[in-house]
């Protein structure tokens, strides 16, 4: 649909058109200033770490991610310990629990959401459809918070008890509520993959005698395919920045570790539950600001990825259709 | 060959329904314990009365209050920005230009920011730059607007919710018939006239849509407003902008991990839990019913 013509003498007519014409582009650029913004506002409280010696004797890059030994002797070692006598700011352990809690997070959410896509695009009867879309868009409404409660009050309990975890609140528990944020994302941009994949597609291979789930999953599934791989890598981006569950699931001990029953705390986590108390401008502060940084740059370069490939996706269909 | 096909082809469509059920089961598990464990203490006197007892008692009347008026600033300020973008986008910029496609990308990568980094933009720029500022200014460097106040949290998730108005408002747009806008041209309507006049009482209901979805989202966020305003306990209600406020979703979270006694919050923490499920699903099953009609017009209204 292209905007209409209008003849130039009524483009900018009186002086309320003018007006308005100012005010509407000027709140357009809101969006990219508020990105901007928030990318000019993090990193300044960021790169002391980089710039300020006084902070860097606390909290330098090295000190971040090379092994430190506490006092002279001592062995090297990961630890974030920021309120001690001598603070540690290893990011390792938060890096670790991020790690986890994310990749738990999608192996469970992405088989769910594509499978459930899948159905919904290809064999569903109309009924179901109209039960599950319905479903997700619930699901998607939960506040995160809630989904945390559900985690720490109920599902905790049941884990637990069914498997006798040494630690009640772990990566496991975690990566399960940060799967029901996932869910939801994953599903919405592989339906649209999925039916986006003209229909002349399907009935040229059912021509052919091929069946149903031949269709699907020769035709439809590959042809979609950078959508669904889209998918996973927005919903990683969802999932590495998603805060109240893991703060509320986790167990929140920065444990440098590789098994999923131990409890983790994840960078968003730490932010949380750390910049209520820390003092405006000292190590830590800038520490904090340094690890928001670092999300913000991730989930920016991961949202930006996976919406171009959407867009190169959608625009290839269209072409074939 | 045939019937193995046929049976593999089988086990598939099993498991795609089987993943089907999975969400549909977890999401029906949440949403009945906390119905059952939840209901039993909702009643008047919850919702309008506050906590007594150190949270073991009383209502959270001023959780509800704060939320509303959360919502309300941040509506005032979301809907001008979120309708004007999309009206930018649709009515006013040519089509495929370079601007409509960056702030497009832009509305997309605010969608994706966690909403821990703008509790952070909140924290740096809102109170620290912009309060602070203000406080130099007008009030002689005392601090007034340089703290923690509903006006930054509201604000904060205004940005944060805008994404959700200019999605909505653009499907709506775009679901109204061209010929409305080249009829009111040639009746001598000016850019504006049309807009005002044609497209956006037309487009009532996707604003409203955006609207509803974003309040939504803002009435359970909590992430962005536990450094820019959320507070425990207060005994006043939040009558001027930089007050501080109570909020459902931050209650919900004190509540479950700093209370000293678990045991004895539990009924009121899961009825507080299921007053702002409740709200959430309330306003999210009123958006989807106003969409899912003005998709049906944007099928059959040509």
């Amino acid at each position: 649909m292209t905007a209409p013509s209008i003849p130039e003498s009524r483009r900018s007519g009186n002086l309320s058109d003018r007006f308005a014409s100012f005010a509407i582009t000027g709140s357009a650029f809101v969006a990219i200033l508020s990105l901007i913004l928030i990318f000019i506002f993090i990193g300044k409280e960021a790169l002391p770490i980089l710039t300020s010696a006084e902070i860097r004797k606390e909290a330098s890059l090295s000190k971040l991610f090379v092994p430190q030994s506490a006092r002279p002797g001592a062995d090297p070692e990961y630890t974030w310990q920021p309120v001690s006598e001598i603070p540690k700011y290893s990011l390792l352990p938060l890096l670790a629990g991020t790690l986890k809690a994310t990749i738990i997070a999608t192996l469970i959410a992405i088989p769910l959401a594509v499978l459930a896509a899948l159905f919904t695009a290809e064999f569903a009867p109309p009924w179901a459809r109209e039960t599950i879309k319905p479903a997700i868009e619930i699901l998607a409404g939960i506040p995160s918070v809630v989904v945390g409660f559900f985690c720490l009050m109920v599902l905790a309990g049941w884990l637990q008890s069914a498997f006798g975890w040494t630690f009640r609140l772990n990566a496991i528990t975690a990566g399960i509520g940060l799967s029901l944020a996932v869910i939801p994302i994953v599903y919405t941009v592989c339906e649209d993959a999925f039916s986006s994949v003209p229909q002349t597609y399907r009935d040229g291979s059912i021509a052919m005698g091929a069946s149903s789930w031949q269709t699907a999953s020769r035709v439809v599934l590959p042809a979609a395919m950078p959508g669904v791989l889209a998918a996973c890598v927005l919903g990683f981006g969802r999932a590495i920045g998603e805060t109240m569950i893991v703060l509320m699931a986790s167990g929140n001990a920065a444990i440098l570790s590789f098994l999923p029953t131990d409890s983790i705390r994840t960078f968003s986590a730490t932010i949380a539950a750390e910049l209520g108390e820390v003092v405006v401008g000292s190590p830590h502060y800038h520490v904090l600001f340094f690890i928001g940084a670092f999300l913000f740059v991730i989930t920016f370069a991961i949202n930006l990825f996976g919406h171009w490939w959407v867009g190169r996706l959608q625009k290839k269909l269209q072409g074939a259709s | 060959m045939v019937e193995r096909s046929r049976i593999i082809g089988g086990t598939f469509q099993v498991f795609c329904a089987l993943a089907c059920i999975v969400i549909i089961a977890m999401l029906a598990v949440i949403l009945g314990n906390i119905l059952i464990h939840g209901l039993g203490t909702i009643s008047f006197k919850f919702l309008a009365r506050a906590p007594e007892a150190g949270m073991t008692g009383g209502g959270i009347f001023p959780a509800i209050f704060g939320t509303f008026a959360l919502v309300v600033l941040m509506t005032i300020a979301v809907i001008p920005l979120g309708v004007a973008t999309a009206i930018y986008m649709h009515e006013y910029a040519p089509k495929r230009s370079r601007m409509v496609h960056l702030v497009r990308l832009a509305i997309q990568n605010l969608a994706g920011v966690p909403a821990i980094v703008f509790g952070l933009f909140g924290l740096g720029f809102f109170i620290e730059f912009v309060g602070r500022g203000v406080d130099q200014t007008f009030y002689g460097g005392k601090l007034v607007y340089g703290q923690p106040a509903i006006i930054w949290a509201s604000l904060t998730l205004a940005l944060l919710t805008m994404p959700t108005v200019v999605v909505a408002t653009e499907e709506a747009l775009r679901a109204i018939p061209q010929s409305y806008r080249e009829v009111a041209y040639s009746l001598g309507a000016t850019r504006w006239q049309m807009i005002r006049r044609v497209v956006l009482p037309q487009a009532v209901g996707g604003i409203l849509t955006g609207g509803i979805l974003a309040v939504s989202r803002g009435s359970g966020e909590v992430a962005p407003v536990m450094f820019t305003g959320a507070a425990y306990f207060l005994p006043e209600l939040p009558t001027r902008l930089n007050n501080q406020f109570m909020e459902l979703g931050y209650h919900v979270y004190v509540m479950t991990t700093q209370s000293p006694d678990v045991e004895a919050t539990k009924p009121i923490l899961y009825a507080t839990v299921l007053v702002l499920l409740s709200l959430t699903f309330l306003l999210n099953f009123s958006a989807i019913m106003i969409r899912a009609q003005i998709r049906k017009r944007l099928r059959y209204g040509r």
